[in-house]
């Protein structure tokens, strides 16, 4: 099993420890074997240590350490934030987040909802076991 | 326009540290205006008089002193108020009531009463739940709101819920038990149509909003992997 994700100039990570917890970030150096330059439109450039991020699937096209508005501009043509989101792990978080906020009447609406699809499925898995029966 | 709006006041000398203003003596007399305020008034200060104070009236030494000293008690200016409401509850909040007779109810919140207890309705159709009185300490409070505009809620304050003095009756021992425990049970008329005219007005805006009636109909409680700390309610 080769390596599929490279830590290169470029690579959008996803910060998984510390403050800025839960970002999407772009690599834009590599400072020695532990810590990357990092960088994304809404925080300030920084070091930080490679275990803290998560690399992702998706990369774009930058220079060594470019200025945030070449960044951004980058990020927009790439388009990260819609593959982001369309992604599985994008679609995942995105769903973990919504369940977190969830208020009290929210969640018995959702059991009350889950409980409907229940029914449905059990209804036409009963139709069909009658037809092969 | 009535009251008189007036802009707040920006510092004239700003704080280089604690202590240490920006400006010294010299150049805060200058940037106060004094010298204009002396110059308007013909080179001194204004002053105006004292106004005259009439001379206390002479004490009369008095005729008892104490054998030792009389400790004074220390002054308290507490005033007793109703208990701080907390600012996640509101007239029309759903509560989450926690313990008693009738934990785990979803309940709408009315007001709060003089004594700092919560006046709550089920409503009674609803859920079982009656106007009654709840601490604020055993209640959560959801941020699901009903809305309460239809509801009037000023007759209800603690002597509403109070309990009943009867007169004692000494005479009659043997007739005493007997009598007595067939009166108590019923709750009186008039309490019943107090629960009727408040809960009218709340049950209509509650099925307005979808599934709202079955939310307060349902108990809450605890499921596998839910935690209280982490939950928003």
């Amino acid at each position: 099993m080769p390596f599929k994700r490279y830590v290169e100039i470029g690579r959008i990570a996803l910060v998984n420890y510390g403050k800025d917890y839960g970002k999407l970030v772009v690599i834009v150096d590599v400072i020695d074997q532990n810590r990357a330059l990092v960088d994304a439109p809404d925080m300030v450039r920084g070091q930080m240590n490679f275990k803290r991020l998560t690399l992702t699937d998706i990369k774009i096209d930058i220079k060594r350490v470019p200025n945030k508005k070449t960044l951004i501009a980058a990020m927009e043509a790439a388009d990260v934030k819609n593959k982001w989101e369309n992604s599985s792990w994008g679609r995942k978080l995105i769903v973990q987040k919504k369940r977190a906020s969830l208020n009290d009447f929210d969640r018995f609406k959702v059991m009350l909802a889950k409980i409907k699809k229940a029914g449905v499925v059990r209804q036409e898995l009963a139709k069909l076991k009658k037809e092969t029966a | 326009m009535a009251p008189q709006q007036r802009k707040p006041h920006v510092c004239r000398n700003p704080e280089l540290i604690r202590g240490v203003g920006k400006y010294s003596r010299s150049k805060m007399y200058h940037k106060r205006g004094l010298w204009a305020i002396k110059a308007k008034n013909g080179g001194a200060f204004p002053k105006h008089e004292k106004k005259a104070v009439d001379a206390a009236p002479a004490e009369k030494p008095p005729k008892f002193y104490p054998a030792d000293d009389v400790k004074k008690p220390l002054v308290n200016k507490r005033k007793a108020r109703p208990t701080k409401l907390r600012a996640s509850i509101t007239p029309g909040t759903v509560l989450i009531i926690l313990a008693g007779r009738f934990k785990g109810k979803r309940v709408v919140f009315l007001k709060q009463l003089t004594s700092g207890l919560l006046l709550v309705t089920g409503p009674f159709k609803i859920n079982g739940v009656p106007l009654r009185r709840v601490n604020q300490s055993y209640v959560i409070a959801t941020s699901t709101k009903v809305d309460i505009s239809g509801v009037n809620v000023e007759k209800f304050d603690d002597k509403y819920f109070g309990k009943k003095v009867e007169k004692k009756k000494k005479k009659g021992e043997g007739e005493f038990f007997e009598a007595e425990k067939e009166e108590k049970n019923t709750l009186p008329q008039d309490k019943k149509d107090d629960q009727k005219s408040v809960d009218a007005a709340l049950i209509q805006s509650i099925e307005a909003v979808p599934d709202l009636k079955s939310y307060l109909g349902a108990r809450f409680s605890l499921k596998a992997g839910m935690k209280p700390h982490e939950l928003v309610f």
